[in-house]
């Protein structure tokens, strides 16, 4: 395993969007297929609830720029949310003309042009609202963190961000395959939104005791610290160089230049979710001669999407149902493969146990391995914060106001959903920040 | 029934066609290259654009078009004026085109100036080149208007009713009157016409209008150097308002001669509905500015293809058919009722209906919201809007957070005016269905009289939210 081989033109090719921009007839012809729905079921099933016809009205009527608006006054993310947002199960998945015409209107497609729209043009849609002379610290410069922190400044309240990484924008930045959202992007977006007058610290971790600090010197806090490291399978020669946890793999993309991210030449990718599909296009894109994604269920049961799914086929991805990794195996002091069991499944969907088929073991020779496995909590962080509660790995709040069992203390994004989407963690930073909203204000009273 | 091929030729006051469909005077006919073109394409006829004794002078740009939601040109106006080619080139073309099509209709369309001798002197030239009739424009309302011809003989019966006796003291093939309609009542010219000795008519000619302004340079379109003046609206749009007044000269007493139809027409349907109404032939001129000669194969096919499944063998087997269904309102069944119904297995949940209903009309549509679960129990997986699964999520099309709007009519309070069901996106979902309205039939004029004797109960008014 080494360096990708492949030129920076090469990689530039292949990292372009996936879906490239509409131009304005393109954009127009395709709004006009929108029937404009009464309580459209498109707006109900998006998390941030934007008016998806009203925006889509808007660029029929050649106003990009009003329909930036509508869909930024609900999600602030919405250029990212355009590109990365799961819309098949979401708007487009409620879309009546997909009853209609087996077809939905290209929505996130449609949310794409009018946000570029008026992200070229600097537009800037919001005004910090008049000081309250309160102030609140925000854990997290994700997209749950900066969107409560946008809606706070909207309101008036100061607001103090703490990130962990040198980068903000968490996982949106750095978490999802550059393909679909690449980091200069992710970037530029965050840009609106800092100038609301978010004082941003990087580098910046917060532990316990520091939570504890910040409820004593902010009127409240809202805690989107995310998810941590990956889960390990606890199975020999994970420590192999050449195994790669999924999150780190594309990091590299957003990180470095292309041309210094590594990728094997037979690459093995463990688990069957959405980030697995990620690595996997990535490592074509990075020039891996053979990619195979390796999931112990079949594909009825992965949790990638079905336009994941298609996505990491067209990509020529080799999938291995039933296999259930017990060994990286270890050759010169690198990794020369992966030792599986053939595994049956025992019962029905994803309650359904494995049970190893006798003799079904074989080994997928690779030299580079990702564990696609999802992430861990930080649940020894959140419990060593006195009256936060963590079950199954989930931050428990009031979903309706993102409060925690703590007075002052709030949360959203992947530290009370245990990994969700970018649209669902706007949505809970905005709640929050209008539950916080209300705390604040009533708090001098 | 045997399925032949219907005959589909025409005869309107002895010009015969092929076909019912003419190309109108307008750009399309606007030299011998290309009627011959249309010909060949399938066209049975053609009125040659308005000739006139010397040619005239045109500005640029000269055409707008009115866009809707995505559609392009559903309509067009212009302001470009009659043939801007020479009187001699154009009786040559049109002597030369009507010799090499023999068996095609060859209309030629005037418009001089109000001198009895110049419209002799012309009439005269122009039959000379063996054309098969002529068509006087008395519609242009843009241009030559403000000379004194075209909309502004069009718009007073008198001079109507002069002009066509002038060219008919010399004229020895039919002459056929267009009208515009820009005025009042089309019938008044129309009768006009006939004392002026027309033998038939066609109409409509194009709408006054001004088609748009240009938001960023706040000239009005089309635009000439920055200005604008009235142009001639015609395209779909237009076509109810073509049909209207065609069916008023058609089932005028007095008037009681053969129309030709123009107003609208694209598609083979819209040329049934104008034959239906009193025409005998039909013009069609935006389409084919929009997409050329060969549309006329489409018309045509599909023209045919309707008069086999209705059991037509010539057009005169319906011609005219649907003139005497329109009367007076008076004269409308007061105790004929439908009420809307909406195919639950059909409904997108798009809530179309109901807004429009509640906005816009008579609030008769409830709107029930049920829950995702008792949705699927109700609908199974099938139909419409079919239960999905992706990376271990469901999704309904038609549901949101959870939920489905579900839309039922209000029997008793639904007056059944149709909105609805023009505005449902899916065909046959919401269908009107005839119901027992308990009233003794007669019309309102019936009514009227009726109540004045005593003999029927007052007609309680519908009640309202």
């Amino acid at each position: 395993m080494a360096k990708t081989q492949l030129g920076q033109e090469q990689l530039e090719e292949n990292f372009a969007d996936l879906h490239p921009n509409y131009t304005r007839d393109e954009a127009v012809v395709e709004a006009s297929r929108c029937l404009f729905c009464f309580d459209a079921p498109c707006t109900r099933a998006c998390p941030t609830h934007i008016d998806v016809p009203k925006f889509i009205r808007q660029i029929l009527h050649d106003n990009p720029i009003g329909s930036a608006e509508t869909i930024f006054s609900s999600n602030i993310f919405g250029g990212s949310c355009a590109r990365a947002c799961p819309t098949e199960v979401l708007c487009e998945g409620a879309c009546v003309d997909r009853a209609m015409l087996k077809e939905p209107v290209q929505i996130g497609r449609l949310q794409r042009y009018a946000t570029d729209y008026a992200a070229a043009r600097e537009i800037r849609f919001f005004e910090p609202g008049k000081d309250t002379g309160k102030k609140v610290a925000v854990v997290g410069a994700g997209p749950a963190g900066l969107s409560c922190a946008h809606e706070l400044r909207k309101a008036g309240h100061a607001v103090t961000v703490f990130e962990a990484r040198d980068i903000p924008g968490g996982l949106n930045t750095i978490g999802i395959a550059a393909y679909k959202i690449s980091t200069e992007f992710a970037l530029s977006e965050l840009k609106p939104i800092l100038e609301m007058g978010i004082d941003l610290k990087l580098s910046s971790p917060v532990n316990a005791a520091g939570i504890a600090d910040l409820l004593k010197n902010y009127d409240a806090v809202f805690l989107g610290i995310g998810l941590g490291a990956t889960s390990r399978l606890e199975i020999p020669g994970e420590e192999t160089p050449g195994v790669w946890e999924g999150l780190d793999f594309v990091f590299q993309s957003h990180t470095g230049p292309y041309d210094e991210c590594e990728v094997g030449k037979h690459v093995v990718v463990i688990g069957a979710g959405n980030t697995a599909v990620d690595c996997a296009t990535e490592a074509v894109r990075l020039g891996a001669e053979k990619v195979t994604i390796a999931y112990r269920r079949s594909q009825k049961e992965m949790t990638a999407y079905d336009y994941e799914y298609e996505l990491a086929k067209a990509d020529g991805i080799h999938f291995e149902w039933h296999a259930s990794p017990v060994q990286f195996l270890e050759k010169d002091g690198r990794l020369c493969g992966v030792k599986f069991q053939r595994v049956a499944l025992v019962g029905e969907g994803r309650e359904a146990k494995l049970q190893p088929v006798p003799g079904g073991d074989f080994v997928i020779e690779c030299d580079m391995a990702v564990k696609a496995l999802g992430q861990l909590p930080f649940t020894e962080l959140l419990t060593a914060v006195k009256g936060l509660k963590v079950e199954k790995g989930r931050l428990i709040v009031d979903r309706k106001t993102g409060a925690t069992g703590v007075a002052g203390l709030y949360a959203g994004g992947d530290c009370i959903s245990k990994g969700a989407e970018i649209v669902n963690a706007v949505q809970e930073g905005k709640i929050a920040a209008w539950a916080i909203n209300d705390y604040v204000k009533s708090k001098g009273k | 029934m045997t399925i032949r091929k219907p005959d589909i030729s025409s005869n309107i006051c002895g010009i015969k066609s092929p076909n019912p469909f003419w190309l109108a005077s307008a750009p399309p006919t606007n030299s011998g290259y290309q009627v011959r073109r249309a010909f060949e394409a399938g066209w049975g006829g053609a009125v040659w654009k308005t000739l006139t004794h010397e040619p005239i002078v045109n500005v640029s740009s000269r055409y707008g078009a009115v866009d809707y939601d995505g559609r392009k040109v559903l309509g067009l106006n212009n302001i470009e004026l009659i043939t801007d080619r020479t009187l001699d080139v154009n009786l040559k073309e049109v002597r030369e085109v009507k010799k090499d099509f023999p068996n095609h209709a060859v209309i030629v369309s005037l418009m001089v100036d109000s001198k009895r001798e110049v419209w002799h002197d012309i009439v005269k030239k122009v039959e000379d080149t063996g054309c098969d009739g002529l068509e006087l424009n008395f519609g242009c309302p843009h241009g030559m208007s403000e000379r004194g011809m075209g909309s502004a003989v069009g718009q007073v019966p008198e001079y109507t009713e002069m002009v066509t006796s002038w060219v008919k003291e010399v004229a020895k093939t039919p002459v056929l009157v267009k009208l515009t309609p820009n005025i009042t009542d089309v019938r008044h010219v129309g009768r006009a016409a006939k004392r002026g000795g027309a033998d038939g008519i066609s109409l409509i000619n194009t709408i006054n209008s001004i088609m748009g302004v240009d938001l960023n340079t706040l000239a009005p379109r089309p635009q000439v150097a920055g200005r604008g003046s009235h142009g001639g609206y015609c395209g779909p749009a237009v076509k109810p308002i073509a049909l209207n007044m065609v069916q008023s000269i058609a089932a005028d007493k007095e008037i009681q001669l053969p129309i030709s139809g123009i107003g609208g027409i694209q598609a083979w349907q819209d040329a049934v509905e104008f034959l239906l109404l009193g025409a005998t032939t039909v013009q069609v001129c935006t389409a084919v500015m929009h997409y050329g000669y060969r549309i006329v194969e489409t018309m045509i096919s599909g023209l045919e293809n309707w008069m086999r499944e209705k059991g037509y063998a010539k057009i005169s087997d319906f011609q005219g058919a649907t003139v005497a269904k329109v009367g007076d309102w008076a004269d409308l069944d007061l105790s004929y009722k439908v009420v809307a119904e909406i195919d639950q297995n059909k409904c997108i949940h798009c809530g179309l209906c109901y807004i429009a209903c509640e906005d816009g009309a008579h609030q008769s549509i409830r709107m029930t919201t049920i829950t995702e679960e008792e949705f699927a129990k109700r609908n199974g997986n099938g139909g419409p809007a079919s239960v999905e699964f992706s990376g271990g999520k469901r999704v309904i099309s038609g549901s949101g957070d959870g939920r489905v709007n579900i839309f039922e009519i209000k029997q008793d309070t639904c007056v059944g005016c149709n909105m609805c069901s023009l505005v449902c996106p899916v065909s046959n979902c919401i269908t009107m269905v005839e119901r027992e309205s308990g009233l003794p039939k007669m019309s309102w004029r019936q009514y009227t009289e009726k109540l004045a004797k005593g003999e029927v109960e007052k007609i309680q008014p519908p009640v309202h939210v």
